[in-house]
């Protein structure tokens, strides 16, 4: 593909905190290349932001290579922007033309309160975790790792959901900003594997407990998330998990509730 | 929402088949027949006592999860996804329903609540068949007994499978099984209803 230089107009969410209102703020920058990512666009837009003596917008990013699910944004509608199965550090200014104009907001959930401007706290995703989302192992000498034989079947089909990275796109996109993608991949990963079997059904009816905590909304099958999911976690995983968590309901729900 | 669902989508299963026996063009004898059993038999008045209640429950459900779902997003987006990575249908579940609801509040009170009431107080059952002639005759009430099924195919475009999602039942091999007979379904039931009105119209059936 051949390279290019390109102007844009930016609309980006500035937000002071939690507190304040937000409101978006219009930016230009030049000469971006079409080889850059769509987080080194907004590193050249801070560098100017801090040569013009100006806030730089805060945005989250860590390992910019697509697994760790540090990166958010909403761009032009979109969590992670117009790319199957690709996070915002994999999106590549290639898809812009010059003179085009992108919007930019943070991941919008009461669930996930806004930290500044594009920024938001995902924390509630690390509570659900807590909840359930562990096995219990033995102290002692580590075991061989291939001691549990499991089934090929099996075993790729909790790879498949452990592929989730934890980034919100999925409550970002949906428009109940229900947490149901997430807590299901988590809780069929674990459910598909014999390591998870002696929490199988405490996992899920407090997971499930969890996300409903946090604010999450309740999922009403329309399938947004899977399209915007940068993993292409199935909703397949929503079903499953509605099926652990009756089968736990019948079962008499978890030791641990309350 | 997906047990209610079911069992309204179990109930108009037996609805359409029995309607669908205008088609024979015999007068009304069979679908007459039909109604009369389905209007006096016990069991059957029992299991729509039983309906009403579960169309009340699917109602009083749907309209709390809309007012809780909505509650979650404050701040909304300034430029929305739309179509591009969701379907509409899927979307506007509580709006489908409510137009389904003003077409089955005009519905029952032109041929249940009537005929209930000539049971109760009156000289016993109605002949339904040539109300049904009667009052599709008018364009209006064709074009809003369309209007109700074309909303119906829409809703059970996103119930049918959705149903089956809930209950944990989508899932490997069934999940295409299930997402094809609801498309299926989506289209012949509403299409068998809505040819009704347009059969009576147009003096296919007398």
């Amino acid at each position: 593909m051949e390279h290019y230089n390109m102007s844009l107009t930016l609309k980006v969410w500035r937000q002071k905190n939690n507190k304040e209102q937000g409101k978006f703020e219009t930016y230009s920058v030049k000469d971006i290349s079409s080889e850059m990512s769509f987080l080194e666009m907004f590193d050249v837009l801070n560098e100017q932001l801090i040569a013009e003596q100006k806030e730089p917008i805060a945005f989250d990013h860590d390992c910019r290579e697509g697994i760790c699910g540090m990166c958010s944004m909403v761009i032009n509608g979109r969590p992670h922007g117009p790319w199957h199965h690709t996070t915002t550090c994999q999106l590549h200014m290639r898809e812009y033309k010059n003179g085009d104009t992108i919007v930019v907001e943070p991941f919008r959930a009461d669930a996930f309160p806004v930290i500044k401007d594009l920024a938001v706290d995902r924390t509630a995703f690390d509570r659900i975790i807590q909840a359930g989302g562990y096995v219990s192992v033995n102290t002692g000498n580590a075991v061989d790792a291939n001691s549990i034989p499991i089934e090929k079947h099996s075993a790729d089909e909790a790879f498949a959901s452990a592929a989730c990275i934890g980034c919100g796109a999925c409550v970002a996109a949906c428009p109940n900003a229900s947490a149901m993608l997430f807590t299901s991949a988590k809780v069929s990963h674990l459910a598909m594997l014999p390591q998870g079997a002696p929490e199988r059904k405490t996992r899920v009816v407090d997971m499930v407990e969890q996300m409903d905590k946090e604010g999450f909304g309740g999922c009403t099958n329309i399938g947004a998330c899977e399209a915007e999911c940068p993993k292409g976690i199935s909703l397949e995983n929503i079903a499953r998990l509605n099926r652990e968590y009756m089968g736990a309901m019948l079962d008499g729900g978890s030791q641990n509730a309350v | 929402m997906s047990l209610t669902g079911l069992f309204l989508i179990t109930f108009l299963i037996v609805h359409c088949y029995i309607n669908a026996q205008i088609f024979w063009n015999d007068g009304g004898k069979s679908f007459d027949e039909l109604a009369h059993f389905m209007g006096t038999n016990v069991v059957i008045r029992t299991i729509e006592i039983g309906l009403f209640a579960f169309l009340i429950l699917h109602i009083v459900q749907g309209l709390m999860l809309w007012a809780k779902n909505r509650a979650k997003r404050s701040s909304k987006y300034a430029v929305k996804a739309g179509n591009v990575n969701s379907k509409w249908y899927s979307r506007s579940m509580g709006l489908l329903g409510t137009l389904i609801l003003i077409f089955l509040v005009v519905h029952i009170g032109m041929f249940w609540a009537p005929n209930r009431t000539a049971q109760t107080f009156g000289d016993g059952e109605l002949p339904l068949y040539d109300m049904m002639r009667d009052e599709f005759q008018h364009p209006g009430i064709v074009a809003l007994y369309l209007f109700g099924c074309i909303s119906l195919a829409w809703h059970l475009l996103h119930g049918f499978y959705s149903a089956f999602q809930t209950l944990g039942l989508a899932m490997h091999k069934y999940k295409m099984m299930i997402k094809n007979i609801g498309i299926g379904f989506s289209i012949i039931v509403p299409l068998i209803f809505a040819l009704m009105p347009i059969a009576f119209y147009f003096g296919w059936i007398q």
